[in-house]
């Protein structure tokens, strides 16, 4: 499961990163690294853009790079 | 006195401005939108330190914030570079410490580079709202540097923090420490008892330059390959990579040492810090579910653009009325005082009556840059790229962009600077491109005018937002059209921070506000003013004793007032058209004919390449003149109106909407963009958009008004 799969209100734990290294750096300098909880705070009209909470930062995607996190439900 | 160099280095929207600001009494912008001080900010004071009784000089460089030591965007570039290749004595990391966890990964990151640091806990009093209490004594020990609480905002740990500065810089060397795992720590151990073994004469503590040499750093490996102790040192090196390879399960050395520094910042904020109240929902979150809201957000975010230009244009009239009655008088006394001799008219009808057009605008102008100001600092704008991106994306555009285009309805050229933000150089380029169809500020004076003569002040709040808006439309479509066209490629990643709502500090708009509106004033003091008397100069030169004298003795066989007045305005047109700026306007006129232009109507769009402003003063000398003393008020809009078609105004509206951006934009631009071949692309693409643009608005409004 990916995180653009998610829903407003969603809490997931982020399993893996499927980015390639300029995304990861991006990713890990957000605090967006395995291990951590996501709560999903937002989402625009057709979902392309997410609003995610972790870590205490809140932070927002697009539908493209949230593909990219895998996560488990939790 | 000794001087101290200090490297103020943070993530964006942790208040680094406000500390120097707190610190020094400076002038610095604060944003909530990151990278707002993309430029590198100096501050420098001397302060006495009673425990030494001694006066240091302290200099403070602020650097772009960072959130992390990458090249992913300019400004992190820019900090990187600086903190690796500068002269510098100590680096002060500035941390939100209401998001510790993630700050502390910058800061491990910082302590690698093996200078002297010191770490300042600002925001301490927001953070004791939420619940949150920080150990920094015990984050000072686990960091291995001073750790200073502070908040910027109440000005509390200023003094600790320039102490600290001082005793900082009385040490030799640093004391910070990251601790990795043990495989990396084993093989750190290694390299540097190997080092101390050798009496390797090193510029950074042996650890650290352990670290370097494991992290593969490639400028430090530069710098001993040609040293004796390279052969020596390379196998322990790849012998330790071999051994981190094998209990990890990459190969990457980057994905390992993020690992490791979130590691780090995870534990060390898992130590120092205790969460007490469970904080339901912060206030900013409560906001954010209206303004973010999948279904009210854009909405809401419209309304807040319509009242702001609503109010740019209802507020701002009262004031206008005022100086516009100002320079009147002013003019008269002119007039009065130097008689109506070349002086005479050159001070009046040239200096006074130009600048005057411009300052009368300056009341929208702050108005409307007071609006920017307030989405900017108060966190806003990351909301509307968050809101719009899905927009915008479509358009070959970032969410990000929309900083640089609303920044664009401003000033052009801080909104070229602001597409710095934008890290992929494509929707760089197509944001740049398409950023001069966003009216700025000084274009507002043109609609305002033109608005007002043609529709009438009721409509002409109306009729501005209209303008506004589709020059952002059109923006939009040929963004659309150079993206599939001409910059054809990958997209930046979207993954942006949503800062805390703060409060504005009233103090840095004032600065903000208070900044633009003294350049703006500058501006008009000196291009406007210089251009305005060339104008003056232009269209009164040569003078044609024919035409005088042929009316001279016309108007004085003249019989009724009004008959006499009609040949005086006859005199001072056909004057006009034989004086140099009506020969460049005739010269040019058939270019602009099939739009419905006069030639006074092109003249005044060349003298617009200068300066938008202007626009509207080359108007007031070219359409005024002559009835000035007949006219009680409202005279330019008076014979605007009787000179000028309804279809060729709307069609002037839309060419200065899209036309080339003024001579300092278009130097900016040409910056921004990386060379002068694209400020020549930028001319024929502006330019001949708004040609066409303007003969379909000049044909399309004959064929309804009936024209």
């Amino acid at each position: 499961m990916v995180l653009s799969q998610l829903h407003k209100g969603d809490t997931a734990e982020i399993v893996k990163l499927k980015a390639d290294k300029i995304l990861r750096d991006r990713f890990a300098s957000f605090g967006i690294l395995p291990g951590e909880q996501v709560v999903i705070h937002e989402c625009s009209l057709a979902k392309q853009t997410i609003e995610v909470e972790v870590g205490r930062s809140t932070i927002a995607l697009r539908k493209e790079e949230a593909d990219k996190i895998e996560v488990e439900a939790t | 006195m000794k001087k101290i160099m200090i490297a103020l280095a943070g993530q964006p929207n942790v208040g680094k401005s406000s500390l120097v600001n707190a610190i020094s009494d400076a002038h610095l912008k604060v944003g909530n939108f990151s990278g707002v001080t993309v430029d590198k900010t100096e501050v420098e004071f001397v302060y006495h330190d009673p425990k030494r009784d001694a006066d240091y000089e302290i200099h403070i460089i602020d650097l772009p914030g960072a959130y992390s030591l990458t090249d992913y965007t300019i400004e992190e570039k820019v900090t990187k570079q600086f903190l690796r290749n500068d002269d510098y004595d100590i680096i002060v990391n500035v941390v939100d410490a209401t998001n510790l966890q993630r700050n502390l990964l910058l800061t491990t990151q910082l302590m690698e580079t093996g200078r002297k640091m010191i770490v300042v806990l600002n925001m301490m009093d927001e953070a004791q709202k939420e619940g949150i209490e920080i150990d920094a004594e015990q984050l000072a020990r686990i960091l291995g540097v001073p750790v200073i609480k502070a908040s910027a905002a109440q000005g509390e740990g200023i003094d600790a923090l320039k102490s600290a500065m001082v005793e900082v810089y009385e040490k030799p060397q640093t004391t910070a420490k990251v601790i990795y795992s043990d495989v990396i720590e084993e093989e750190i151990t290694r390299i540097v008892a190997f080092l101390e073994e050798k009496h390797y004469r090193s510029p950074i503590p042996y650890r650290q330059l352990a670290v370097r040499l494991l992290q593969e750093d490639t400028d430090w490996y530069k710098r001993m390959h040609d040293e004796p102790i390279w052969i020596e040192i390379l196998p322990i090196l790849r012998e330790g990579l071999q051994h981190i390879y094998l209990h990890s399960e990459t190969k990457d050395l980057d994905a390992i040492f993020a690992d490791e520094h979130f590691a780090f910042a995870k534990g060390a904020k898992m130590e120092v810090m205790a969460l007490h109240s469970m904080r339901a929902q912060n206030p900013t979150q409560k906001i954010d579910k209206l303004l973010i809201n999948k279904f009210l957000g854009i909405p809401l975010f419209l309304f807040f653009m319509w009242a702001l230009f609503q109010l740019t244009f209802t507020i701002g009239a009262v004031p206008m009325d005022w100086i516009d009655a100002g320079f009147g008088w002013l003019g008269e006394q002119a007039h009065a005082v130097l008689g109506d001799g070349i002086l005479g008219q050159v001070v009046a009808d040239g200096i006074i009556a130009g600048v005057g057009a411009v300052v009368m605008f300056l009341p929208n102008i702050l108005i409307l840059f007071l609006g920017i100001a307030l989405l900017e600092t108060t966190g806003y704008m990351a909301r509307v790229a968050f809101l719009l991106d899905g927009f915008f994306h479509k358009f070959g555009l970032h969410g990000k962009s929309f900083i640089p285009l609303v920044t664009g309805f401003g000033c052009t050229v801080p909104a070229y600077m602001a597409a710095r933000t934008l890290k992929n150089e494509r929707e760089r380029l197509i944001t740049l491109f398409i950023l001069g169809f966003m009216s700025c500020g000084a274009r507002l004076p043109i609609y305002v005018l033109f608005a007002g003569a043609f529709f009438g002040q009721d409509q002409a709040g109306n009729i501005l937002f209209l303008i506004y808006i589709s020059g952002a439309l059109l923006g939009l479509v040929m963004a659309k059209m150079l993206k599939t066209f001409v910059f054809k490629g990958e997209e930046e990643p979207f993954v942006m921070e949503m800062p805390k709502y703060r409060w504005p500090s009233w103090r840095l708009i004032w600065h903000t506000v208070y900044g633009q509106a003294l350049s703006y004033l500058k501006k008009a003091g000196t291009f406007i003013l210089a251009a305005s008397i060339l104008v003056w100069f232009a269209s009164n030169y040569p003078k044609s004793d024919t035409i005088a004298s042929t009316y001279a003795a016309k108007i004085e066989h003249a019989s009724t007032p009004e008959q006499k007045q009609r040949l005086q305005n006859e005199r001072t047109s056909a004057q006009l058209e034989q004086s140099y700026l009506g020969r460049i306007g005739k010269a040019t006129e058939p270019f602009f004919a099939p739009l419905g232009f006069d030639w006074r109507m092109s003249v005044a769009l060349e003298a617009g390449l200068t300066a938008k402003e202007v626009v509207v003063s080359t108007l007031g000398v070219l359409y005024a003149q002559g009835d000035s003393a007949d006219e009680q008020n409202g005279g330019l809009i008076a014979a605007l109106r009787s000179n000028i078609s309804l279809p060729a105004a709307i069609a002037f509206i839309v060419f200065v909407m899209i036309y080339l951006p003024c001579f300092a934009a278009s130097a900016v631009f040409t910056r921004e963009a990386g060379g002068w071949k694209y400020l020549v692309y930028l001319f024929f693409f502006t330019t001949g958009t708004a040609w066409v643009m303007a003969l379909l608005a000049y044909h399309i409004t004959r064929v309804i008004v009936g024209g």
